[in-house]
Order: structure tokens, then C-alpha cells, then sequence
């Protein structure tokens, strides 16, 4: 316990020199448990988003699987359209439990962001969209009256942002075309929320586009069909079958890169971390070198001076430690903030899970850098001779 | 009176790239249970080696040197440290006190390192008796020469080692600091029997002990004892 007491007061001897070193530790910690948090994060977000999105299969126009994958989590709308009678060749299928067809449509309203602009995002469904999403549950209004009616229902986002409620109308620019407001969904927490649904065959109508589809969802009775069920559909032309499980895939491969580029950084901010406190220490030995000859002179034994040593390093990397978990905590959400606008796709939910566990994790993990980089200074103050260390003054 | 250290023909020499120094040269004295020997002479005379010597910090080039028994060239660095925290007390000119620690903390460190048990109380009594009672709470950097001598002295004291080795303990002090740092170490000397060696170029201090061994480069010159021993 006195050499506990020792040990800080020798840090609080040079207190910016501590403070800074402390610091850096609490960076490198802090860079750890945001990379560890955001790949935790980010896989819950993406399996929470597909899982979410009801259907485990989708059927999209032949193209870039990339393309499809972001169509279907982003909600973008695909450059491609597949004819609507593939819907008719498969709806018998057995193997189906559920499918929905849809058809997505962007249109462009400069009146959008304060005068900004944006794009909207139309989707046509039928009623089985539903069916497929249980949770989808109606904030106000209902669905549509009939399958031609020119009305919509809002996701909880868009109809926020655009201050509309059942009953209001809706322009579409250029289209000319007006919308009366149906229904408003709840809050899902998707890709939805930010969807304006109509009708499918008002879809294809208003849009010009009638017998397309841009994708079809499905959700099969048994999982492990999904093989046969694939390998059946690769002789319909034009169309192509993405599961989910290879979209999440996809997804990961993307944001693969980045988590490549955090993980050097860390790596780097630990080994320069722990650069830090080694230095740190071994400046503070060579100058307490006397200090240390008369401890020794006195009495101390080479575990004491070792013990003392190795004290400051594991306290600097513990307060270090502790340092870096709340600066992961309160400056999280930042780095969550900036990573959102850096990735190709950043999934709905948290992008950055700190768990109990993942603090615990990290500083153990900051202790165990502390008894790694105390091991040399102490080993250096340890044998040094008392006589030498004390002629060192003089 | 036992002999507590004997030296016999006792040589250390220092080896330097292309010169050796011969810091001693071959002394030999005894001194007794409860003596005040001042080790006087000039600079270089080998007035710090000696007692770094007796104190087992520096090994011995030959002759012998006993400590309450032990010969302390046949000692290992594990033994020289155990008689050094059970047996002797070390002052220094510079009083080298640990300077992020108060008065008392100095002391406590002291008994902590010799592994006898801290005890705050037995600390503060020493301190008391030799009148730091207000300076317990005091880091060295707040304190004056004579004070920071008087702790050092007080770390000394706090293992009841049976020798003290005070290498120029008024060395940086003024001439009324050095007289009542002085009249401390003879006052433990007198009262309490300690053993104290006191290297000093101080004539007016060695002049008031009983005892004064005069070296000059690295041999006694003369083994003094004054009247009544």
C-alpha cells in the first residue's frame, strides 16, 4: 500500500508529463473499444435490419448484386425492372410461405429540405407486404381503400418530415399527379420509415411502367429449401435470386475495408501507447536514479524497487484505461455520426454496441499493456546499484 | 565494549580507463558498541568511500571488513541489503529525502522498505523527539536545510539501526545548523548508545568528539582519541 501511495505520488510529480501519457493510453483504449463496439454493433444492426425486412429471399432484374443489396437495404430504386409474370410462374410455388411483388420509384422535389431538394422514395406493394412485416402496425389511417386507388401510406419518418396526416394530399412533381394520404405507420425502425407505399397498380400506372416489378420478396416454409428453390430459378431469364444471408455477406465484405483501416489504426495508437509509457517511465527512473540508489541504500530490495516501478506503469495504463472507456462512451456517438456518412451502408440501428462485457474486456486489456511495458523500466531501476545511483547526483 | 566494525588492512581501488585510483590504501581501526567517531580529512582522502564501504553500498578491493560480525566481502547483494535495512542508518550531505513524500511519509517509507511493520506512531515520536513535531505534514521542498537533515535523520532513526553512517551531514549546512544537527547526532550517541561514524571536514565538529580517525589520500594519518576514553 505505500508503495501504492508512492508510485502515485510519483506521478503526480510531473503532472503533465503523466496526464499526457495518460492519455494517450485513454485514446489507444478508446480507438479499441469504438473498433470492437462498431463490429459487435454494426453485425447486430445488419442482422436486426434484414431479419426486419421480413423475406429471406428476393427476386430483382438481373444486374450487379451490389446494386441489389443496397437496393434492398437502402431502398434505393433499381435502374432495372423484371417482367411482372415471373410473379405468376412462382406464386404457386410450394416451397413459398409468404412473397410480396414491389415496384420502387425515386422522384426527385426540389421543394424538399428547406428548398434543398431530395428524393422521395415510392413503393408499390399489395396488400401480402403486410403479411411479411407483422410489426408494421398503423399510427393512423388504414390502408388503401382499393388496389387502383391513387392513395399512399406513410412511413413514421417521411410523414414527419413532411408534416402530413391522413386526409392531407400529396404532389408528385412533375407527374402532376395527386395522392391522398391513407394511413401513417408507427415507428419501425427500418428502411420504411422513410417509404412512401401506393399501390402496385398504381405504381405501374402513374409511373409508366405497367407489367414491371423491381423486386419480389419472399419468405420460404423451410430455410433449407432455399437451394433447390435458387437453382430452379436460374433458368427464368432476366432475373436473379439474392438470399439475405449472401446480401449480409455482401454487406460485411463492404464495410470489411473500413473495419481493416480502424483495426491499423488501433493497432498503431496501442503500440504508440505503449511506446508512451515506457518512455514516460524510463525518463522518470533515469531522473529519480538517486532517489532510487538511497531507497536501496535504506533497504529496498530489488522487488521493491520493482514493484514500484511496475506500480506506476500499471496505474498510468489503468487510469489510462478508465480514461479511454469514457471517452469511447461520451465520444462514441461522434465517431458513430462520422462512420454513418463514411460507409457505403450503415444499417438503421446502433452502429456502436459498448457492452459491459467489451469494457470489462478493454480494460483488462489496458492493464495487461501497463504490466507489459512496466516489465523493462522496472527491470532497469531494479538492478541498479545503490552506490552508483546515488553518486549519480553528485 | 564488542568491536561492532573491524577493519583490517582494508584497500579499495578504483579502476578508470587507463588509470586505477587507489581511494584507500590499506587502513586498519576498530570501533567499539556506542562510539562518536569523526572521520575527518580533505577532499579525496577517502573519507565517503569508507563508510560506503562499512555501509556495504561499494564492494572492497581487499583486507577485511567486519560489521557486527559479518564479513562483508563474502556477502551476497540479497544479504548486504537485509543488514543494511536491519542494522544501519544512512545520512547524506544532499539528505536525499523521496521529495513527493511528507516528513512523516519519509519516515513511514523508511520502516516499510526495512519490512519491520509501518507504525504512524512509533514515526511520529521520532520526528517529535527531534522536533519536526510541526513539520510532520511537510514535503521536503517546504522545509530548510537543517529540517530536511533533521528527517533524514529521523528515516535514519526509524529502524533502530545499530550503526549510523552520516557522510557530511552539515556539508550544505550553516554554521548554526551544523552545531544542532551535530548536538542531535551526539545526543543519540550519548542517550541511547547508537554507534555513530560521521565523515566531515568540519574541525570545529570533530574537534568535540571523543574520537577522530584523520585520513589522507586513502591512509590514517592519525587515529585520535581524546582524553577520558
Amino acid at each position: 500500500m505505500k508503495l501504492l501511495l508512492l508510485a502515485y505520488k510519483n506521478l503526480n510529480r510531473k503532472k503533465i508529463r503523466s496526464f499526457l501519457t495518460i492519455f494517450g493510453v485513454a485514446i489507444a483504449v478508446a480507438v479499441l473499444v469504438i473498433l470492437l463496439g462498431f463490429s459487435i454493433g454494426y453485425n447486430n444492426s445488419l442482422t436486426s435490419d434484414i431479419d426486419k425486412m421480413g423475406y429471406q429471399v428476393l427476386i430483382t432484374a438481373k444486374g450487379c448484386p451490389y446494386e441489389a443489396a443496397t437496393l434492398m437495404l437502402k431502398g434505393g430504386a433499381g435502374l432495372t425492372y423484371m417482367p411482372q409474370d415471373v410473379y405468376g410462374k412462382i406464386v404457386s410455388d410450394q416451397r413459398i410461405d409468404k412473397l410480396t411483388p414491389q415496384l420502387m420509384q425515386t422522384v426527385y422535389d426540389d421543394q424538399l429540405q428547406d428548398g434543398k431538394g431530395g428524393f422521395l422514395l415510392y413503393m408499390g406493394v399489395e396488400k401480402s407486404y403486410l403479411e411479411l412485416k407483422p410489426w408494421s402496425t398503423f399510427k393512423a389511417g388504414n390502408w388503401f381503400s382499393n388496389d387502383n386507388a391513387e392513395e399512399v401510406v406513410m412511413g413514421y419518418e417521411v410523414a414527419e418530415l413532411e408534416q402530413r396526416t391522413v386526409g392531407d394530399k400529396i404532389l408528385i412533381p412533375k407527374l402532376n399527379k395527386v395522392l391522398t394520404v391513407a394511413g401513417v405507420f408507427n415507428r419501425t425502425g427500418t428502411q420504411d420509415d422513410g417509404v412512401l407505399f401506393i399501390p402496385l397498380k398504381t405504381a405501374q400506372r402513374i409511373f409508366n411502367l405497367p407489367t414491371k416489378l423491381s423486386s419480389i420478396g419472399i419468405k420460404l416454409k423451410d430455410l433449407n429449401s432455399l437451394p433447390d428453390f435458387e437453382k430452379d430459378l436460374y433458368d427464368v431469364p432476366s432475373i436473379q435470386v439474392v438470399s439475405m444471408a449472401q446480401v449480409k455477406d455482401t454487406v460485411l465484405s463492404l464495410v470489411s475495408t473500413t473495419r481493416t483501416l480502424i483495426t491499423s489504426i488501433a493497432i498503431v495508437a496501442i503500440f504508440i501507447a505503449i511506446i508512451g509509457v515506457v518512455d514516460t517511465i524510463l525518463m522518470s527512473v533515469f531522473e529519480r536514479t538517486q532517489e532510487i540508489g538511497v531507497m536501496k541504500a535504506i533497504g529496498a530490495s530489488r522487488t521493491d524497487v520493482f514493484k514500484l516501478i511496475w506500480m506506476e506503469t500499471i496505474l498510468i495504463c489503468t487510469v489510462g484505461g478508465i480514461g479511454g472507456i469514457l471517452l469511447a462512451i461520451f465520444g462514441g456517438s461522434i465517431v458513430e455520426h462520422f462512420v454513418r456518412k463514411l460507409l457505403p451502408y450503415a444499417p438503421t440501428g446502433k452502429l456502436l454496441y459498448i457492452s459491459p462485457k467489451l469494457l470489462l474486456i478493454s480494460l483488462v486489456g489496458a492493464i495487461v499493456l501497463g504490466l507489459i511495458s512496466g516489465i523493462y523500466p522496472a527491470l532497469r531501476a531494479s538492478m541498479m546499484r545503490p552506490i552508483e545511483a546515488i553518486r549519480s547526483g553528485e | 565494549m564488542e568491536n561492532i566494525i573491524e577493519v583490517g588492512n582494508l584497500k579499495k581501488t578504483y579502476k578508470l580507463p587507463g588509470e586505477e585510483i587507489n581511494a584507500l590504501k590499506g587502513i586498519s581501526f576498530n570501533v567499539k558498541q556506542g562510539e562518536f567517531v569523526a572521520i575527518m580529512g580533505p577532499s579525496g582522502a577517502g573519507k565517503t568511500t569508507l563508510l560506503n564501504l562499512i555501509g556495504g553500498l561499494d564492494n572492497l578491493s581487499s583486507g577485511e571488513l567486519r560489521l557486527l560480525g559479518n564479513e562483508l566481502s563474502k556477502l551476497k547483494e540479497k544479504d548486504l541489503s537485509r543488514i543494511r535495512r536491519k542494522s544501519i542508518g544512512f545520512v547524506f550531505q544532499d539528505f536525499l529525502l523521496i521529495p513527493s513524500l511528507t516528513a512523516l511519509e519519509n519516515v513511514e517509507m523508511a520502516m516499510y522498505l526495512a519490512k519491520m511493520g509501518v507504525n504512524r506512531e512509533i514515526a511520529t515520536s521520532i520526528l517529535k523527539k527531534i522536533g519536526l513535531e510541526h513539520r510532520l505534514r511537510h514535503l521536503p521542498q517546504e522545509l530548510s536545510g537543517g529540517e530536511m537533515q533533521r528527517v533524514a535523520i529521523a528515516r535514519a532513526l526509524a529502524i533502530s539501526p545499530k550503526v549510523l553512517l552520516a557522510d557530511e551531514p552539515t556539508g550544505n549546512l550553516d554554521t548554526k545548523n551544523s552545531q544542532n544537527i551535530f548536538d542531535l547526532l551526539k545526543q543519540l550517541n550519548e542517550e541511547e548508545g547508537l554507534t555513530v561514524l560521521m565523515a566531515t571536514h568540519n574541525t570545529k565538529l570533530g574537534s568535540q568528539t571523543k574520537r577522530v580517525i584523520h585520513l589522507l589520500d586513502g591512509n590514517i594519518e592519525e587515529d585520535q582519541k581524546m582524553a577520558g576514553e
